[in-house]
């Protein structure tokens, strides 16, 4: 691989655990990359000349008077306009048989972005989907994920927003993405004719776990070129967050640290904090918006991983199956666009943020007259009424094949409200009424 | 006080160097010379740039440190040098509407877009000229806090002070005469009992982590500080120099809360602590504050506010000293005779950051793995909020709000927990409320203020407000519990296995839901309620409340409490008194007309 002449080899590893190994070097710099044997590894621990290496295809085989060599740099990746369309593993290196790429090498994990030199996100991102546009609407610079069971069609809902935002480079970062998932993308960005705006850093369920951490932080380098370089709107795609996580958690149980909620590392916050603070709306127009995956288990978004990426993410999407309508919805109740105010009713309609809200908890009242009724109450008639807007709300806005126009989705809403509320029944603001009821 | 606060060194002479031995993350294992200070701050080199770090555990041959910037490319052998300070704040004229990170240094001097590593830029303006008008006379008796002499800074009294670490008594030998000077510029020299002098400048430097005693007495607060937002007001307010916090599963509205406080509270002087939380929302307060103006004085928002911002992708550890740093600064103008808000988003994550850093020196961990000592450290600082009576007489004061992110949103964790034990008013925030979109989603029935029980806070009411109100607060909470419980038993028996009077029961505590508890914080209007429209409101819901309505059946119940409660919405998004306002009034007292016997 990688190895330069005159460098010392070291061939004396004194402890292996499954994603690391210890050796005895002098001179080695902290997150400085190197080779054991042919597998690409990072220095995690230094203590005295006690140098600890996470090797990122695993420690399976390897002998300890393997060749190690020091690579005096962090992991990097090279930029420039020809990335576009290419496909590459975790650590840069071209997967779809075409040229390596020549320009300029950038140590990924690059420091932030001064709070002050940032601009206020302002850019409406439409999707077509109401219940992303309507009751969640994206902006540009924004960073939310996508909260999903495992069987919920996540990545189809996000190659479909990606190829519908208007953005002039898709950045794909595939984490423990399955092999057909993986093609799954391949096809549908090349089917759009798109694949020259798309750049893909993949790792698969084929490869090893611990590789996965790398993805992100490629990612958002070539991302960063892009919109800090070249003033380019840039959407990031991070599919799925919650394997990232499991990667950090084996190695940080490998090094012996106090695990804290779900086995998660203590440092759980700040790591993911670190990836998704990329998101960011540059002065001079160029943007990165971070889309993500974060799988449930159950449908439990107080486990670890989701808890603190709720913590760090600008919202949630939350898709649900709706057994109403046999469709899959962007549920209104846990799913959130807190960047949606920078935008709704200015970039948007007057009407939009008051018609948001009010669909949403007449659709709230219609879960209250299930409760009832699941409990054998009697419906009131406003209870039914109630029922059967959250059942046309639910199949005309809500469900993800839904692809029209803002405006359309409130005069939607508008017609809904009329057709089975009185005015006073809403409580939106009288000049609003006054004008759309 | 066994450690030296004399900012020149805490040791005279010897520097103390050292050599990095090991490395960690951002823990640094450094192998040193000679004497160093728990706490103190040490430099690293690193190529051509030094890191700054500080001290936080000594143990056989090693000293510990943190390093407030990323290790990457650190290597053992690097030569390190200790300052014989501790992390400390400079204080003067020119703090105001600045942007500082977690260690005080000034964004707006930094002129890459990405923050550069080593990059430390000094607080303060050097070169600004200040009008100073003399406050002391020469021959008189001062000690540290004292006012020698003010600035105007925005529109704000500035005074300098007897530099704080000056405890002991001095007489003013020499003071400047009035004009315009800059900060480093002498303005009194002063001496001591025993004949020596000291040369006075504007500024002057404090270790954030001691807290400032330059005053006579703490004393209970007293007066509730107005902040515009009905459910803190009129039902759990809190004081000037009071403490709050808001725990909260993530998106229920906790910085929204706070940034409504930010803008509205009524005080001299607002400190925001952005502590590990979303770099956009930071980037919200700079865009709108110098736009947005502060209803009480006209002035713009941005005039009375100092952000600390240390994001949630900044180092961990200046994460852990933004909070210090913001409190050290409040503690500064409270000095001063101001009354100051300070507010932190989020403590959760200064804990954490405590949390990783035990982690890393594998200390025994404590609750969740956060350190054993944590109620302690949350207590301590919370207990370095509060009003004073300064040496002259005059009264200053520090309220303090922290946000608490709960993992999981579950309040049974160590950091609320141990805030709880220390905050006197508590506004839980409801994941249930946040779904329904029934902002703020503060619960009403959860959340206490304990300043409602201080006979100091009655006597305010009852001289401010008036002598019901307290009787009123008591009865709306009373209306808000046996709505709750009617609306449990309807969930229970069904709509029509409950008297007609459960659901005007349940209705009338919905009308003080949707009226009084939820409050658009993006309505130009509905924002921010004065304390005389708060007024107006309880007594009007509680009228209402007290009315005998009569339906023939449960069924009427529903529509007519929402045309009541519409209408009552629109009056909240009409300026007080003004025509349309009126209007619906009229409408109101016609719809309460027809129910009533
Ligand atoms: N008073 C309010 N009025 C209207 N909307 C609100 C209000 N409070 C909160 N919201 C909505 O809730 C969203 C989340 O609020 P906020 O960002 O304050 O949550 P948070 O508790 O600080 O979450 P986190 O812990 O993740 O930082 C906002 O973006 C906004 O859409
Ligand atoms: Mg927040």
């Amino acid at each position: 691989m990688e190895k330069i002449a005159f460098q010392k080899i070291y061939t004396k590893i004194t402890r292996v655990t499954k994603a690391t190994c210890t050796l005895h070097a002098k001179d080695v710099g902290y997150e400085e990359m190197a080779v054991v044997g042919d597998r690409l590894a990072q220095v995690v621990k230094i203590i005295g000349d006690e140098v600890t290496l996470q090797v990122f295809k695993g420690t399976e085989g390897i002998p300890t008077n393997s060749e190690v060599v020091f690579l005096s740099r962090p992991p990097m990746l090279t930029v420039g306009d020809e990335l576009a369309g290419r496909f590459f593993n975790a650590y840069g290196q071209p997967i779809d048989g075409g040229p390596e790429i020549g320009g300029e090498e950038r140590p990924i994990g690059g420091p932030s972005v001064n709070p002050v030199k940032r601009e206020q996100p302002s850019q409406l991102i439409a999707t077509g989907i109401a219940g992303i546009d309507l009751n969640n609407t994206l902006v540009t610079g924004q960073k939310i994920p996508f909260f999903a069971d495992p069987d919920q069609p996540y990545n189809q809902v996000m190659a479909m927003v990606a190829l519908r935002a208007e953005v002039d480079k898709i950045i794909l970062g595939g984490m423990g993405l399955t092999h057909d998932d993986y093609l799954f993308y391949k096809q549908v960005f090349d089917n759009a004719g798109a694949l020259d705006r798309i750049i893909s850093f993949v790792n698969t369920t084929e490869d090893p776990p611990v590789e996965r951490l790398l993805v992100p932080d490629m990612a958002l380098a070539a991302a960063e070129y892009f919109a800090a370089d070249k003033n380019e709107k840039v959407l990031v795609l991070l599919t799925d967050m919650t394997l990232y996580a499991d990667a950090l958690s084996i190695v940080s149980n490998r090094m012996d640290q106090i695990p804290s909620k779900d086995s998660m590392p203590g440092s759980l916050y700040s790591d993911l904090a670190k990836i998704y603070e990329k998101a960011v709306q540059f002065p001079a127009g160029g943007s990165i918006t971070i889309i993500a995956v974060t799988t449930l288990s159950g449908g439990d978004i107080t486990h670890a991983i989701p808890d603190n990426t709720g913590y760090i993410t600008e919202g949630q999407l939350f898709l649900r199956r709706d057994t109403d309508i046999g469709k899959v919805i962007v549920d209104p109740f846990r799913s959130l666009s807190r960047l949606k105010q920078l935008v709704i009713g200015t970039q948007t309609r007057a009407d939009h943020p008051q018609v948001m809200n009010t669909a949403i908890r007449l659709y709230a009242d219609a879960a209250n007259a299930r409760t009832k009724l699941e409990n054998g109450f009697d419906l009131t008639e406003y209870d039914q009424r109630t029922m059967q807007f959250a059942r046309e709300y639910s199949s005309t806005l809500l469900a993800i094949d839904i692809n029209i126009q803002i405006t359309e989705m409130l005069n939607t809403a508008w017609e809904l409200f009329r057709k089975y509320f009185r005015r006073e029944e809403l409580g939106i603001k009288q000049e609003l009424v006054d004008k759309y009821f | 006080m066994n450690f030296q606060l004399n900012t020149q060194s805490m040791r005279e002479g010897n520097v103390t160097m050292g050599k990095v031995a090991g490395i960690v993350a951002n823990l640094v294992h450094i192998e040193v010379d000679g004497p160093v200070h728990q706490n103190e701050i040490c430099y690293i080199h690193l190529g051509s740039i030094r890191l700054m770090a500080e001290v936080i555990k000594v143990q056989d041959q090693f000293t510990y440190a943190q390093v407030f910037e990323s290790t990457r490319g650190l290597r053992v052998g690097a030569h390190v040098e200790f300052t014989g300070h501790m992390l400390e704040v400079t204080l003067g004229p020119g703090i105001l509407s600045k942007n500082y990170d977690g260690l005080q240094n000034d964004l707006d001097r930094m002129e890459a877009i990405f923050l550069q590593r080593g990059e430390y830029t000094y607080p303060l303006n050097e070169d600004v000229l200040w009008q100073f008008t003399p406050l002391a006379v020469p021959g008189q008796t001062v000690t540290g806090g004292d006012w020698l002499g003010e600035v105007t800074e925005n529109w704000m009294k500035h005074r300098i002070m007897v530099p704080f670490t000056m405890t002991d008594t001095y007489t003013v030998k020499q003071m400047v005469a009035a004009g315009t000077y800059r900060i480093h510029d002498l303005i009194a020299t002063l001496e001591d009992r025993s004949g020596r002098l000291s040369q006075v400048t504007m500024v002057q430097k404090w270790p954030v982590k001691i807290p400032i005693r330059a005053f006579r007495e703490k004393i209970r607060p007293f007066r509730v500080l107005e902040t515009g937002v009905r459910c803190i007001d009129t039902l759990n307010p809190i004081t000037e120099g009071g403490t709050g916090f808001i725990p909260g599963p993530f998106g229920c509205g906790k910085t929204v809360l706070q940034h409504a406080l930010s803008r509205q509270a009524e005080a001299d002087m607002v400190i925001v602590a952005a502590c590990g939380e979303r770099a956009n929302e930071v980037v919200e307060i700079f865009k709108e504050f110098p736009e947005l103006t502060d209803a009480r004085t006209g002035r713009k928002l941005k005039e009375r506010t100092t952000i600390i911002a240390n994001t949630s992708n900044m180092p961990v550890a200046a994460r852990e000293a933004s909070v210090y740093t913001a409190m050290t600064i409040a503690e500064y103008y409270r000095c001063m005779g101001h009354k100051i808000l300070l507010l932190a988003d989020s403590t959760s994550r200064w804990a954490q950051a405590l949390r990783e850093m035990s982690n890393r020196m594998e200390e025994l961990p404590g609750p969740d793995a956060f350190p054993m000592d944590l109620p302690a450290i949350i207590s301590n600082f919370y207990a370095r909020a509060g009003y004073v009576i300064l040496n002259n007489g005059i009264t200053g004061s520090i309220t303090f709000i922290g946000t608490v992110s709960p993992a999981g949103g579950n309040l049974k964790e160590p950091v609320t927990e141990s805030t709880k034990k220390v905050a006197r008013s508590f506004y839980a925030l409801s994941q249930q409320r946040a779904d329904s979109k029934r902002y703020p989603a503060i619960d009403p029935i959860d959340s206490y203020s304990k300043y409602l029980e201080y006979p100091e806070v009655k006597k305010y009411f009852d001289e401010n407000i008036s002598e019901e109100w307290l009787d009123q607060v008591t009865r709306l909470k009373d209306l808000l519990i046996r709505g709750k419980e009617a609306y449990e038993q309807i969930n229970i028996l069904g709509d029509d296995g409950v008297p007609m009077d459960y659901h005007i029961r349940y209705w009338k505590s919905e009308v003080i839901d949707f009226i009084i508890l939820q409050q658009d914080a993006f309505d130009k209007v509905d924002a921010s309620t004065p304390i005389e429209r708060q007024k107006y409101l309880m007594e009007k819901i509680l009228n209402i409340c007290s009315m005998e309505f009569t339906f023939e059946n449960f069924e009427e119940v529903n529509p007519y409490f929402k045309r009541l409660i519409n209408v009552l919405k629109q009056m909240n998004y009409s300026e007080f008194r003004s025509d349309a306002f009126n209007g619906f009034e009229k409408e109101l007292d016609i719809i309460l007309s027809e129910r009533l016997n």
